[in-house]
């Protein structure tokens, strides 16, 4: 009786599952939250059956480097709407960073957390703190706050700068099995800087930050992990220099896997003055600022052409195993400043599958490769068994896709609270339809 | 290249038994003046002012100062003004202080030009007097100013084109009315 | 043809022809500074707001003037005596001065891009009076302006700028003007302070050595240094950057017999020019100021004489 009250069955859609290495014409028969069956022509009986002919299924989307801004700053997000957003782009899990207010550094703060997303339609996974405070001083309580829920550890945002504190953290989470996602950054490097140093820094007179401030970090963080022998995760690696960091640690046998965000995959420091995107741009649809805009500034910066290259190459080839977005909501007010007095951010979860999917139109990715690097590896860093891939056993986790539908990105309809994204304008194929969490309908558009 | 259907007015001897007039009045309505100077407003009124100034000395052995005068800055339409103002160099090498000042520009029109050129001169000094030389007058007044010597008396509607070329800048003198109708539809 | 457009925010989109119309038009407005009656109707009824972040008497006076000098009403707004340090925002503090409906806004700001931000918020013409270090484009065409007194601004026209490029917007606004007129430009600086990637992205030649920079230069273009700077690792000392950096009369020797030394002021003496050479011969630092009052006037005229309505 029950099994027959909550089952769906997805008829004549096109299933591309990189972990199950399918990419055909199946049915998927969805029973009680979770897959019960993956064939081609499928005879069940369902409560319910959608007709899928001429669109995709994919695993839903795992981001593993979100802000959600609760608590403390709702006025920018809350985990309600930040998961709203989430399963509009497509991704059903979302795991969200520390840097909240207080900061998740406690097991109280990870229950808030995932007391508030019990009426959220994705699953929010919280990330707890390396450091208490993230002051790169003492050690959170791993244990406690594992046992609360935690997924991870991070202090994204800021580096650990001291290696004897992120060398413990690195010890102590191995015990857990849950991985450090780092932030990397020399911070005396970085300094005051607000754009990549390069062409446009230079000419502009904005302070640089050179892509040495994040490779001596990353360096530094792959030699802690090697020299330990356990795991580690950089997070948005945006520069060439990184990439071949990571790749030549992978070839080592270093335990490391890496991100990179569609920011970072598709825009270089021009963004910052428009020179390169503002033909492209629909015109119904056109950013507030078109010199200096705001939402072209994020740490790290959108760097020089040649690390787009390199990135989009990486990703292909496996160096970085994951698209992250990083989505960093803030409220218009707080953007509509001088360039150097903004925040660093753009929001991401609301454009990134459909950014990922025009790698796959410009031939950088495969589709199978695309769905590895959203949802796959993603699963598979954080260490979630239950889903990633559409295989009997797993969550019903999925998202139907158009592959057809273009759009053009106005944050106006954005489920996210924020506005601050860097594609406004853009004309994009491919978008998000339907997304199912444990077999519900959560996001239907 | 003159149009076909515009009709001429003068044409170089005219225009210089024309000067030679003007001058000849400018002097004799002056006798005894010490300070008599000539300024010619921009770009034709200078041309004009010149061979004034030539005349004068040759045929009553005067010599003249020549001042040259810009009035962009003081035109009243520059708000309104669709084209953007190209600003030249006024240059007024003496003292105004006591002179009798001959203001000399090819067409009289609206005398709007003429009212600027006015301002513009008493911001450089306190002349005993203005006067106005023009080559044309065409007519369709909006200000009450008249001039003192006149070239040509050319009634025109304000829809017709009354032009002035001189030899300095357009390689001939010659001055043509162009009724409404023939450059309609430009 | 000409100079049409809303704001003068830098000189690195000017075309040739719009920055010889800018200084044609300034030159047609250094006689104004000679008459007895220093004062044209122009921008009679027009607002120009001074609108300042950051305290500099040379430029807002020098604007001042000018729009004075067109019969303009000139405001001054300066960060000290305005909200802008209660909290405002450059957006709210704009909005304001917007609803006061100003017909041209003048911005000196300490971050990049401030006067972009206004100029695209807001109908008023914007004249950016520097921005960071960014540009400071009526300090570029002043010196331009000044340059042509004495030579051709042409091919064939050596100008050395030397100092601390990376945080010059005066450098920066200069570099692009007279790129675009096709004079060379080389630029010498500290190593910690040339921006890297110069020489590609400017079309400038970069000198180790001010010796380098100075040899056979017509035009000799110092910049001031920002003493504050040292305590930012950029330079060891005051005495060591004029040591090494500084203009005297026997470095000036290196630089064409009738070469022209500018500074934008204000000047450190001593440190990175020595008195006998800013107050020596070769010195042009002072028509440059004058040539400011003529520049600017051009500068508002264009921008405020023209039919927007």
């Amino acid at each position: 009786m029950s099994e027959k009250k909550s089952s769906l069955l997805l008829k004549n859609g096109r299933l591309i599952d990189a972990g199950q290495n399918l990419d055909g014409k199946f049915d998927i028969f969805l029973v009680d939250g979770k897959v019960k069956e993956v064939a081609s022509d499928l005879d069940v009986v369902a409560d319910q059956v959608i007709d899928l002919d001429g669109l995709w299924v994919l695993p839903g989307a795992i981001d593993l480097h979100v802000h959600l801004r609760e608590p403390g700053y709702e006025y920018k997000e809350t985990i309600l709407s930040g998961a709203e957003a989430a399963v509009a782009g497509g991704f059903t899990s979302i795991a969200c960073m520390a840097n909240t207010y207080p900061i998740n550094d406690n097991a109280a703060v990870t229950r808030f957390i995932l007391e508030q997303a019990r009426s959220a339609p994705a699953k929010v996974l919280p990330i707890a703190a390396i450091s208490k405070g993230m002051q790169g001083e003492v050690l959170v309580e791993m244990g406690d706050l594992v046992e609360a829920g935690a997924v991870a550890f991070s202090d994204d945002g800021k580096t650990v700068p001291n290696s004897k504190l992120l060398r413990h953290a690195l010890e102590y989470a191995s015990l857990f099995d849950k991985p450090l996602l780092c932030h990397c950054q020399d911070d005396a490097l970085f300094a005051d800087g607000v754009i990549h140093e390069g062409m446009i820094s230079a000419g502009h007179g904005l302070a640089g930050i050179p892509s040495l401030a994040e490779e001596i970090d990353i360096a530094r963080t792959i030699m802690l992990a090697e020299y330990l022998k356990v795991s580690v995760h950089i997070c948005h690696l945006s520069s060439r220099g990184g990439v071949e960091l990571v790749r030549a640690a992978k070839a080592r046998g270093v335990r490391v896997t890496a991100e990179a965000t569609p920011h970072h995959l598709f825009l270089d420091e021009r963004a910052v003055v428009d020179l390169a995107y503002r033909e492209a741009l629909d015109e119904t649809v056109k950013p507030s600022m078109l010199c200096y805009n705001t939402n072209s500034k994020m740490s790290p910066p959108l760097r020089a052409a040649e690390d787009v290259a390199a990135l989009r190459q990486a990703l292909a080839e496996g160096t970085i195993d994951v698209v992250a977005t990083d989505h960093a909501p803030h409220e218009a007010t707080e953007k509509a400043v001088e360039y150097s007095l903004a925040p660093f951010g753009v929001i991401g979860l609301e454009t990134a599958l459909a950014l990922a999917l025009r790698l796959v139109q410009e031939g950088d990715l495969t589709l199978l490769q695309m769905v590895a690097r959203m949802s796959l590896a993603p699963a598979a860093i954080l260490g979630l068994d239950d889903r990633g891939t559409l295989a009997p056993g797993m969550a019903a986790d999925l998202m139907i896709v158009d592959p057809e539908r273009e759009w053009v990105v106005d944050p106006a309809k954005f489920q996210s609270k924020a506005r601050n994204t860097p594609f406004t304008g853009w004309r994009l194929k491919g978008r998000v339809i339907k997304t199912i969490v444990d077999g519900r309908v959560v996001f239907s558009s | 290249m003159p149009q076909m259907n515009e009709n001429r007015v003068c044409e170089s001897q005219e225009m210089g038994r024309i000067l030679a007039r003007i001058a000849a009045e400018i002097v004799a309505r002056n006798k005894g003046c010490q300070k008599l100077a000539l300024v010619g407003i921009l770009t034709r009124g200078v041309c004009l002012a010149r061979r004034l100034q030539e005349i004068i000395r040759e045929t009553f052995g005067q010599e003249l100062s020549l001042g040259v005068l810009d009035i962009t800055l003081y035109r009243d339409d520059l708000s309104r003004a669709t084209h953007h103002p190209v600003l030249r160099k006024t240059e007024i090498p003496f003292s105004l202080d006591g002179a009798t000042v001959v203001l000399v520009d090819d067409v009289l029109y609206t005398g709007r030009t003429v009212r600027a050129a006015m301002d513009g001169l008493i911001d450089f000094g306190r002349p005993q007097s203005i006067q106005l030389a023009v080559l044309v007058d065409r007519g369709c007044r909006e200000l009450p100013i008249s001039a003192d010597y006149i070239g040509v008396e050319v009634p025109a509607s304000p829809q017709d084109r009354v032009m002035v070329r001189v030899a300095e800048s357009d390689g001939f003198d010659l001055v043509t009315v162009t009724p409404r109708s023939a450059f309609q539809g430009e | 043809m000409g100079f049409r457009r809303k704001d003068l925010l830098g000189t690195r989109d000017l075309s040739a022809v719009e920055i010889r119309t800018l200084l044609e038009s300034a030159e047609s407005f250094k006689e104004i500074a000679e008459r007895p009656l220093k004062k044209v109707p122009a921008l009679r009824g027009k607002t120009v707001v001074n609108l300042f972040f950051e305290p500099s008497t040379r430029t807002r006076t020098s604007f001042e003037i000018a729009a004075k000098r067109l019969s303009a009403d000139a405001v001054n707004i300066s960060a000290s005596t305005s909200s802008v340090v209660k909290g405002e925002s450059l957006v709210d503090t704009v909005d304001n001065i917007q609803a006061m409906a100003p017909d041209i806004i003048v911005v000196r700001h300490k971050f990049v891009g401030a006067a972009h931000l206004i100029a695209e918020r807001i109908g008023a013409s914007v004249v950016n009076a520097g921005d960071g270090a960014n540009e400071h484009p009526t300090q570029a065409l002043l010196d331009l302006l000044t340059i042509s007194e004495h030579k051709k601004l042409e091919p064939g026209l050596t100008v050395a700028i030397i100092g601390d490029i990376a945080h010059s917007r005066v450098a920066r606004s200069n570099i692009w003007a007279l790129t675009t007129l096709g004079i060379t430009v080389r630029v010498c600086a500290p190593p910690t302070m040339l921006p890297r990637g110069l020489e590609e992205i400017a079309g400038v030649r970069v000198c180790r050595r001010p010796e380098e920079a100075l040899e056979g230069a017509d035009v000799v273009m110092m910049l001031r240094i920002q003493l504050e700077r040292q305590d930012r690792l950029l330079f060891p000392s005051v005495r060591d950057y004029a040591r090494i950096f500084g203009l005297n009369r026997q470095r000036l020797e290196l630089a064409c017999p009738d070469a022209i030394v500018m500074h934008p002021g204000p000047m450190n003496r001593g440190v990175e020019i020595t008195s006998e050479v800013a107050d020596g011969k070769h010195s042009v630092i002072l028509n440059q100021v004058s040539n400011g009052v003529a520049l600017r006037m051009a500068v508002l005229f264009l921008l405020g004489g023209q039919g927007r309505e």
